[in-house]
């Protein structure tokens, strides 16, 4: 069972329709037992970080992400899912993040006035390393953003894919163990993105 | 680099697609769900549709064409017309939208911006205008007037002002539809997209006016829109998407190459 966490930050409909197009079957759920008992676990997220966190403390989901991770459960991360389990976030003044990748969250500060924030749209993914859930992945396509911070991995080790935006290159895909996540939205970035949620669903980290 | 974005506006009457010239003498054109397929097939980078009659007859957005269009396409859409509260906003984003659109709601009560933003996020709240050209400058510094309701109803607004205050209430982006180009297909307007696009921290879509690749590459270019909408240049078949894609690519703008 794919368990899609559920934690009231965002409109989670993208993704169940995005698994749909899949013909792949997901529980979009809160529930702290069916996450632990899942195969795989994806943590979306849209929406402000310190609510969100606050969300997750009050469905008691902290220790349960923090478990799936150290089990090596197949974890993707999307979007705010992939900055909440950073060290810090910079977003509402500062919050304290779940803490399973070491690093940071900070707000782009373009030099241009033309470079907006968020930055919305598509932008290139650069492969820096080779990983499944880039597999029959064109380098450099094209996905969906929407954000205004980025993350920032203290261990370079964890980028696999890097983009470009508001004067820097920031980590957009990063990898731990048995756990992914990626600043861009796969499950609107059409057929690439449909791609690479494949990818991880056929992914199996530990053979 | 991010990309320009190109969006198709489908413009809905009575669930058909329709096209007019400055909102009005429109034809139609075709079933809103099959020409949103087809243009995500072609690699179009986002979709938009206006239910342009729901406002007018004072009746809820089609939820059902929204659900229909969110089960056929993967990349982020935006609705538009008839959305009159925060009720109406979370209707279409559960049905699968990525963002709303409001425009006459906005300029009568403007909070809604800023409710909107708090309750689904900036980047859930896009603003639609319809700026008219004006001669007084006085009253206009910018050259423009805020026009609702297809430019029948005038409301004394400045059109930078609006849009300076729509992004400090909390929206995510701005659509500069200009009445004057509206299905002219002559290109789009300038002179207020590059003045907002300058004086705005929110992304700046350009919307009216699209008749060729060259009109996108210069709006781009010399007014630094973020994205363009387009309408009658696809909806006719005079052009394709990849072919107006193609052609920017050669005009050098960065454009999403892989879908």
């Amino acid at each position: 069972m794919i368990a899609v966490i559920d934690y009231k930050a965002g409109n989670l409909t993208s993704v169940g329709l995005a698994f749909e197009t899949l013909g792949i079957d997901v529980t979009i759920t809160d529930s702290p037992e069916l996450i632990l008992n899942a195969d795989k676990v994806i943590f979306p997220g849209v929406g402000a970080a310190g609510s969100a966190m606050k969300s997750l403390n009050e469905l008691g989901l902290i220790d349960v992400i923090r478990t799936v991770v150290e089990r090596e459960t197949p974890f993707l991360g999307i979007c705010l899912g992939t900055q909440i389990i950073f060290d810090t976030l910079e977003e509402n003044g500062g919050v304290t993040g779940i803490g399973i990748i070491p690093g940071s969250v900070p707000r782009f500060q373009p030099s241009s006035k033309f470079d907006k924030v968020p930055q919305m749209g598509w932008n290139a993914v650069k492969q820096t390393s080779e990983h499944p859930i880039f597999t029959d992945i064109e380098d450099n396509s094209e996905f969906y953003f929407v954000h205004s911070y980025y993350p920032a991995p203290s261990d370079k080790s964890m980028i696999i894919g890097t983009t470009d935006y508001a004067d820097i290159t920031f980590a957009s895909a990063i990898t731990k163990g048995s756990l992914v996540a990626t600043q861009f939205h796969p499950e609107k970035s059409g057929k690439v993105g449909l791609k690479l949620l494949q990818n991880f669903v056929n992914w199996n980290p530990k053979h | 680099m991010l990309t320009k974005r190109i969006i198709p506006c489908l413009d809905i009457k009575n669930k058909v697609v329709t096209k007019g010239v400055k909102f009005q003498n429109n034809v139609e054109l075709g079933d809103p769900v099959e020409m949103a397929a087809r243009y995500y097939e072609e690699g179009c980078d986002e979709l938009v549709f206006y239910d342009i009659t729901a406002s007018a007859e004072r009746r809820p957005i089609d939820i059902d064409m929204v659900k229909e269009v969110a089960n056929a396409v993967r990349i982020p859409f935006a609705v538009g017309g008839g959305i009159r509260s925060l009720e109406d906003m979370s209707r279409v984003l559960l049905a699968g939208a990525e963002k709303v659109s409001v425009n006459s709601l906005a300029v009568e009560n403007p909070n809604i911006i800023a409710e909107g933003a708090k309750a689904f996020g900036n980047q859930c709240i896009v603003l639609g205008m319809d700026p008219l050209a004006v001669d007084d400058l006085e009253k206009y510094p910018s050259g423009y007037e805020i026009t609702t309701r297809g430019f029948r109803n005038h409301t004394g607004m400045d059109a930078l002002e609006w849009a300076k205050r729509a992004e400090g209430l909390g929206a995510g982006e701005i659509v500069v539809n200009s009445v004057d180009a509206d299905g002219t297909r002559q290109g789009f307007e300038l002179k207020l997209t590059k003045l907002i696009a300058e004086n705005v921290g929110i992304p700046v879509v350009a919307s009216g006016g699209a008749g060729s690749s060259a009109h996108l590459a210069t709006v781009f270019n010399e007014a630094h829109a973020d994205a363009a909408i387009i309408a009658g240049m696809i909806h006719t078949g005079d052009y394709t998407i990849p072919q107006i894609k193609q052609e920017l690519i050669e005009l050098g703008i960065p454009i999403r190459h892989t879908w």
